[in-house]
């Protein structure tokens, strides 16, 4: 029943998937926590600029971020981000597009969680004379993050599912495999879906029962 | 502002400036005038107690003198330096003012001989291994060292206030500011805040208590300052100001607390 599949390759299609995911999530989560720290700093600037940031680049579709990638930045500008290849550069593209869309996520999901840590923790660390960087890597952040496993574990979810529209700049990732095998196999057209369907559940099942797990071990005792 | 409340054993001489000198302080929350035009002055080594009702401004006054909160007007120095805007000088010399806090506010996500550490490591640059000797020495001053590597919600309200004073000490402050410390406390649990209090008042170091225990007060301060309105209203001993108040918003004020 499943004979079709030996002439796809759709594990590398899927370790592409995995690769854009990886690469996003991390970027993601240093460019979030950054924004997030500029959302709650004291300098006006770094506030208004945080703010700016996060309201527009969220309310932007995703696929118009990523095609902007690749028509704005690489077609237009030239901007290939050291890839040697297409593909190499596509690829790259479209790790840099989800990182600054999924970062506006991780930065509101972390904004809350600074909220849940008392005030008076932040100034009884300032009263020591702890500077605002050290409050916010010492004190603050560290119970931010343990607060927001949860909700961070929902943006990496929908992060894996979102690698999807790279395949609309020619990544060759999960989905764009499916469309190929869509096609060409049309008369097991469901099976093809839920060969698809499953890969991501199993990409992203295990990542979000691990990540509940640890948000209960890590949380903060108050 | 009067200096015959000086009750402290070691007099300044005069070049050494006093250890907080606040000179019309003016602050506002919106239209609320919460300190009006408040001049003090705190000598080293001197135990001054801050009475007053709730709203007084006596907690803001205690705040303000580490820039907690900025004034709106006036000059507050400490040790003769006056309190610079936010900033590296700032974090300097709040590093010099140790300040307990109502609701302790100790580090939840750490434990409390690191609560104890942090200060002197990341701001003093101590070394871990030293900050640790010196924590466990504060720790067993003030009576918890059994409990050092625990974190504060598992210790009751009186060993983490007392803990948050080892905090506040291992920064070696030249002044401390008490906000309020024991009340948030469970009454068996004040008796241990205060008697850790009374021992680092007997050993010289300059404190400002904003506190509703009046004993302590009698026992420990050399100063009490009455507050009402965002108003200085008595600046006298503890002895006068206990048996002999001058203004009626005092007396009406122990007649309430004195009372019951």
């Amino acid at each position: 029943m499943f004979d079709f599949l030996t002439e796809y390759d759709v594990l590398g299609a899927f370790w592409v998937t995995v690769q854009l995911t990886v690469y996003s999530a991390i970027g993601s989560l240093i460019w979030g926590t950054i924004l997030a720290g500029m959302r709650v700093s004291p300098v006006p600037i770094m506030r208004a600029f945080g703010t700016a940031y996060v309201n527009i680049v969220r309310n932007i579709p995703l696929t118009l971020v990523i095609i902007a990638m690749s028509l704005g930045l690489y077609q237009t500008l030239n901007i290939a981000l050291g890839g040697g290849t297409i593909t190499t550069t596509n690829f790259r593209l479209a790790v840099l597009g989800f990182v600054l869309y999924t970062s506006t996520f991780v930065c509101e999901s972390l904004r809350s969680g600074i909220n849940t840590v008392p005030v008076g923790q932040a100034e009884a660390a300032r009263a020591l004379g702890l500077n605002f960087g050290q409050v916010l890597r010492m004190i603050v952040l560290p119970q931010a993050f343990r607060s927001v496993i949860g909700p961070l574990t929902s943006v990496l979810i929908a992060l894996t599912k979102n690698t999807t529209v790279a395949s609309t700049i020619g990544v060759a990732e999960a989905s764009l495999l499916m469309s190929e095998m869509t096609e060409n196999e049309s008369d097991v057209i469901g099976l093809v879906f839920m060969v698809f369907a499953m890969g991501f559940v199993i990409l992203t099942l295990p990542a979000g029962l691990l990540l509940g797990r640890l948000a209960k071990k890590a949380a903060v005792k108050r | 502002m009067s200096t015959e409340a000086s009750g402290s054993g070691d007099a300044a001489t005069a070049t050494t400036p006093p250890m907080i000198k606040a000179e019309s302080v003016d602050k506002y929350f919106g239209d609320l005038h919460v300190l009006k035009d408040i001049d003090l002055e705190v000598p080293r080594g001197q135990v001054v107690v801050v009475l007053g009702p709730s709203g007084s401004g006596k907690s803001t006054l205690c705040r303000a003198i580490n820039r907690l909160e900025p004034i709106d007007s006036g000059s507050i120095e400490v040790d003769g330096e006056p309190l610079p805007a936010e900033g590296k000088a700032l974090a300097a010399l709040r590093a010099d003012v140790g300040m307990v806090f109502q609701q302790f506010n100790l580090f939840a996500h750490k434990s409390i001989v690191e609560n104890v550490t942090l200060g002197p490591v990341k701001v003093r640059k101590v070394s871990q291994s030293e900050a640790r000797t010196t924590a466990m020495e504060l720790l067993e001053r003030v009576g918890i060292a059994d409990q050092a590597d625990k974190y504060p919600a598992q210790l009751s309200g009186g060993q983490q206030q007392r803990a948050a004073i080892a905090r506040a000490l291992a920064m070696k402050p030249k002044v401390m500011l008490f906000d309020e410390p024991t009340s948030a406390l469970d009454p068996e649990m004040v008796q241990e805040v205060l008697d850790t209090m009374t021992s680092l008042a007997d050993e010289g170091m300059t404190m400002v208590v904003v506190t509703h225990e009046m004993g302590f007060a009698r026992r420990a301060a050399h100063r009490v300052i009455f507050m009402a309105d965002g108003e200085v209203v008595e600046d006298s001993t503890p002895e006068d100001f206990f048996s002999n108040p001058k203004s009626d918003r005092a007396k009406d004020f122990l007649g309430k607390i004195l009372t019951h």
